[in-house]
């Protein structure tokens, strides 16, 4: 058994959401420079400049990317031979509190979805945990934005449902985010499971690197039918037109019941922000 | 001057504007509900959808991008009808506002979403004004140079988005 210290992994956190909040994922800034380089609308053209000059300020003097600093979700990857030493789960809402003072960043969370008064701290966060063989805990903090997140949607379909109707769905939740989830896109699918692990697995599929495409041919093809569906309904950047609609998309599959075919969509900004560290 | 904004414009706005979102624009419309003068004068003023991150210090803001405006449709056009300026946000707006928008010579402007630090050194000072019990969702006074805008709705009714861009309730 190896001992990880819970005020380790609240440091970490610390850390990764200001990482994640002020350094836009090296994937993205790379698929946002070769999205400039093919668009051929004008107006398409110039926000993507501005999308990555702005990322480079952010960078360089320390601002949030986006005014909107999320909901901080944590995957968390625990090995069976780690013990935590200490109150973890607190770790974690600390961690998260230290980086959004620390950060100047916007504290966006109400402490009720009715009443709807503001914490002030931008937590609680939610956390996840995957099991995993070894003696490390990798951490992967995750703040995402609301404009996108409103348009997230899961169906569940017939078994019998082909592609081309999952196609046809993610296209119509593509169409409904239009301009309001600030595309260029980044989508999450999840496939398969059940209704709520369908949902996380499709949060989990944002995480990935978008230039690192599924392992399974299938599902690799799927990826690409779906962002070449999604780049031909010509949305593009902030819903003006052009080429560039999404800048990736990721499924995530995992086995499902026999009468089902959970299908979730995250939609995700062209800010898609993540970053993670391994203890 | 604003009646003379053409939906696809690119303009740089200098000048006074209002921060106001979701919660801010409930409790405005819940005043005039009560039917008692609003706390703020919105004749000709511009409302910018935008909770900005709280300043570093030496700067005059934080990030500070637009958010979706379509969640702001169902009490906008009570504050057109007030003699509301114009709206800066970000996309589409339902009918009723567009045609309030027509009706009362109004403007709305997009600003290009996610790239609030961007934004912010256009932003010269801000303030708040009211509600500040509201944090993020506080209205600011913000004084602009040269911010970046695009027209989207005009005052006649012309939209950016085009027919697919006045959304349906």
């Amino acid at each position: 058994m190896r001992e990880i210290a819970a005020s380790k992994i609240r440091e970490a956190v610390t850390e990764l959401c200001l990482k994640a909040n002020f350094e836009l994922r090296s994937d993205i800034l790379k698929a946002l420079k070769a999205a400039v380089s093919k668009e051929t609308n004008v107006r398409a053209r110039n926000i993507l400049k501005a999308i990555i000059e702005n990322a480079k300020l952010a960078k360089k003097k320390r601002l949030a990317i986006c005014q909107d600093t999320g909901l901080v979700s944590i995957f968390l990857e625990l090995g069976n031979d780690v013990a935590i030493k200490g109150d973890l789960e607190e770790a974690l809402h600390k961690g998260v509190e230290d980086a959004y003072k620390k950060g100047y960043l916007r504290k966006s969370m109400v402490a009720d979805p009715l009443i709807r008064k503001n914490t002030n701290t931008n937590t609680p966060c939610i956390f996840t945990f995957n099991l995993v063989k070894g003696d490390s805990l990798k951490v992967t903090v995750s703040p995402k934005g609301f404009g996108s997140e409103n348009k997230s949607a899961i169906k569940m379909f017939k078994p019998t449902a082909g592609q081309n109707e999952i196609i046809a769905f993610v296209l119509e939740v593509v169409k409904d985010a239009g301009a309001d989830a600030c595309p260029p896109l980044v989508l999450g699918i999840g496939m398969g499971g059940t209704f709520d692990y369908a949902a996380q697995l499709s949060k989990r599929a944002i995480l990935r690197p978008i230039e690192t495409k599924n392992a399974k041919k299938h599902i690799r093809a799927l990826e690409k039918a779906i962002l070449n569906a999604v780049n031909s309904l010509n949305i593009g950047p902030m819903g003006l037109g052009g080429r560039t609609t999404a800048l990736g998309v990721n499924i995530e599959e995992f086995p499902t019941h026999i009468a089902g075919l959970p299908v979730a969509v995250s939609v995700s900004c062209h800010a898609t922000r993540s970053a993670e560290r391994t203890l | 001057m604003r009646r003379r904004l053409k939906a696809g414009d690119e303009v740089l706005l200098t000048g006074t504007i209002l921060t106001a979102r979701d919660a801010a624009h409930q409790r405005l419309c819940d005043i005039l509900k009560k039917g008692k003068p609003l706390p703020l004068n919105l004749k000709d003023a511009v409302i910018y959808y935008c909770g900005p991150t709280p300043a570093r210090p030496g700067r005059a803001i934080g990030s500070c991008g637009p958010t979706t405006s379509s969640r702001m449709d169902a009490f906008t056009p009570q504050l057109i009808r007030l003699g509301l300026g114009g709206m800066i946000g970000k996309g589409g707006r339902s009918e009723e506002v567009t045609d309030a928008i027509k009706k009362h010579r109004c403007v709305y402007f997009l600003a290009v979403g996610g790239i609030g630090a961007l934004l912010s050194t256009k932003v010269r000072s801000s303030k708040v004004v009211l509600f500040s019990d509201l944090g993020p969702e506080a209205v600011y006074k913000l004084e602009v140079k040269d911010f970046p805008l695009l027209v989207a709705i005009d005052s006649k009714g012309n939209n950016i988005y085009g027919k697919a861009g006045r959304k349906k309730k």
